[in-house]
């Protein structure tokens, strides 16, 4: 009688962690699937091509970010490969003009700043710092979306309770300024707010 | 050493044409108005008043006054009753920098601010269909129950500071960086710059016997300073209602 007294508890509260910590994210999260499978290693790595080739920045110093579809029709034109998704990008998007919805992990909210030229260009910041192997990937993982705020899963991290995360996960405000300490960078609101 | 922008107006030059009004509008992302707005209501991060030295035809003269924020360098008024550290003054470039997205709409500031320089936000921002279009990218809308001002041009020191990046350069060229109101002037009766480098014009134009400031007594040292050659105009700055005296901007 008195071992349950203890132990009817404890697995209540067992089940109630165990819950909390598998449903929470599924009710806090929605995941939506990318528009079309794209392989980064079959470009940087097979191709040989450098991030700065699609990459790039305007001649004001202004990132570029995600490359137009105009940018890739130079090899797509036509299809090359045998493959299912180039098939598809060349045929929904490139013969027809149209550029591809990509998803972005690392947006952040649009009242952030966030300068690609001040980290890479001059502060000589690798991209892995803060992209992880995204360069390097096969395949596109899931895009997961914050249901309250809208915002990409990959601004908080992987972890509900931020704990063992790789050094390149999550970039909320606290991250920037951690690094941004080390270098005292950004200090105004006004330097990441706009 | 830090930057310290600011700007000179010379009411000499200035006709009151509204140009800067439109151009700071359309720069910043402000919505026109809902049916029933009114000059209290409404948002005019830059607003021009008209001002007369009080003679009866043919004696008249008027004067317009653009004002925006002033952006205090001492006792900062709305940064002192700012609850929520929402408003803060950038040691690095002497911009008052408003955070929308700190501030919770309690509008002391707006109360605080002897220059009224200070809007709310009492609606969503709403655009006409297709001007969403048009919106600069550089600068966030902002939501209702926010307080906002004019912050010279923010999102445009991040450009120049994105291209000075890109070249390498610490600091940015200073040509790179002009608020819209400067810009759009069309006697170019606006001058801007960093008062703290003492070979910039607006340094040169701040010093000038011309100059004056709007409201100087009380102390916050505002970083926009005006020109005149006429008395009457320059007797404005300070003019003093009933309250005399009791003002003062407390820390
Ligand atoms: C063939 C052109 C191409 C090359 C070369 C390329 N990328 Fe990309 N990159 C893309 C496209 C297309 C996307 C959008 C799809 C996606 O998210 O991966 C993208 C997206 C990204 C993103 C954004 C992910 C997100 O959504 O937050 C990162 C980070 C990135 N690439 C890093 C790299 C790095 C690092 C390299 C060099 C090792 C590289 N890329 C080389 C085409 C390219
Ligand atoms: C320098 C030439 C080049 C450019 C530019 C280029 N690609 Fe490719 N791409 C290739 C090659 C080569 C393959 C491999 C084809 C094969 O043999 O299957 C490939 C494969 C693909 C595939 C199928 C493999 C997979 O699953 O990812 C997709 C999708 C694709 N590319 C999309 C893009 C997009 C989007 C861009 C523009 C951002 C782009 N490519 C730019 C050369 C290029
Ligand atoms: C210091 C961290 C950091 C480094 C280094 C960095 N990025 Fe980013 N990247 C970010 C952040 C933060 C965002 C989101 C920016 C935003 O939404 O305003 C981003 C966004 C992106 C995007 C998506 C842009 C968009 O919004 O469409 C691409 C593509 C990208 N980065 C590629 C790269 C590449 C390639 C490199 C290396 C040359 C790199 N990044 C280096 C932090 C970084
Ligand atoms: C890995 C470390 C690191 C992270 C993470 C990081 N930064 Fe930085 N940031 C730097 C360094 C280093 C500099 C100075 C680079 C230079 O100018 O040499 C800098 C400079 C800046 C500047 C000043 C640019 C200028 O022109 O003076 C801004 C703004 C900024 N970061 C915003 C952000 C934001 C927003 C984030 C988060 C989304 C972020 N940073 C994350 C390292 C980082
Ligand atoms: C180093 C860059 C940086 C600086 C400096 C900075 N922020 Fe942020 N801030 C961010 C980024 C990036 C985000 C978005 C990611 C997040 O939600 O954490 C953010 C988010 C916020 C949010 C949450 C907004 C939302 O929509 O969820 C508030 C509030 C905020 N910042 C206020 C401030 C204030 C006040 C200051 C000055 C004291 C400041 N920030 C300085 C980078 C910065």
């Amino acid at each position: 009688m008195n071992r349950f007294r203890v132990l009817f508890p404890l697995a209540g509260l067992l089940v109630g962690l165990t819950a909390g910590w598998v449903l929470f994210p599924a009710l806090l999260y929605r995941t939506e699937e990318q528009p079309l499978q794209f392989s980064h290693a079959v470009h940087t790595d097979t191709g040989g091509m450098a991030c700065a080739d699609c990459h790039s920045f305007d001649a004001d110093g202004r990132f570029v970010g995600i490359p137009t579809t105009a940018q890739c029709a130079s090899c797509h034109a036509d299809v090359m490969g045998e493959t299912e998704n180039e098939k598809r990008f060349v045929e929904e998007y490139v013969k027809t003009n149209r550029e591809v919805p990509w998803k972005v992990y690392a947006r952040q909210p649009d009242n952030a700043y966030f300068p690609h030229a001040a980290h890479v260009t001059r502060g000589g910041i690798a991209c892995e710092r803060c992209h992880g192997p995204h360069g390097t990937m096969n395949t596109l993982r899931p895009y997961q979306v914050n249901r309250i705020t809208g915002y990409s899963r990959d601004i908080w991290g992987s972890s509900i309770g931020r704990v063992g995360m790789e050094p390149w996960e999550g970039m909320k405000m606290d991250d920037c300024v951690r690094c941004h300490r080390e270098t005292e960078r950004a200090r105004a609101c006004l330097d990441c707010h706009k | 050493m830090p930057a310290r922008y600011g700007m000179v107006i010379d009411l000499d030059r200035c006709t009151g044409c509204g140009n800067c009004t439109v151009a700071c509008a359309v720069e910043n992302n402000i919505p026109p108005g809902p049916p029933g707005v009114t000059d209290r209501t409404g948002i005019t991060w830059m607003r021009v008043y008209e001002a007369d030295n009080g003679e009866g035809f043919p004696e008249t003269q008027s004067a317009f006054v653009p004002v925006m924020c002033m952006q205090c360098e001492e006792h900062t008024p709305c940064v002192s009753v700012c609850p929520q550290n929402a408003v803060e003054v950038d040691p690095e470039t002497g911009i008052v920098g408003q955070i929308p997205e700190r501030c919770l709409g309690c509008r002391y500031c707006m109360a605080a601010c002897p220059y009224h320089a200070r809007y709310f936000n009492w609606w969503d921002p709403k655009w006409p269909e297709g001007m969403e279009k048009t919106l600069n990218p550089d600068v966030s809308p902002r939501m209702r129950g926010v307080a906002e001002k004019c912050n010279f041009c923010h999102g445009r020191l991040h450009t120049a500071r994105e291209k000075a990046a890109a070249a390498g350069n610490a600091a940015i060229d200073p040509a790179d960086y002009v608020p819209a109101c400067v810009e759009s002037c069309p006697t170019q009766a606006i001058v801007f710059g960093d008062l703290n480098d003492p070979a910039s014009e607006v340094a040169k134009l701040s010093r000038d016997e011309r100059a004056f400031r709007f409201l100087s007594r009380l102390g916050t040292e505002p970083k926009v300073s005006y020109l005149s050659s006429r008395a009457w105009v320059r007797s404005l700055a300070d003019r003093v209602l009933a309250r005399d005296q009791k003002e003062e901007a407390r820390g």
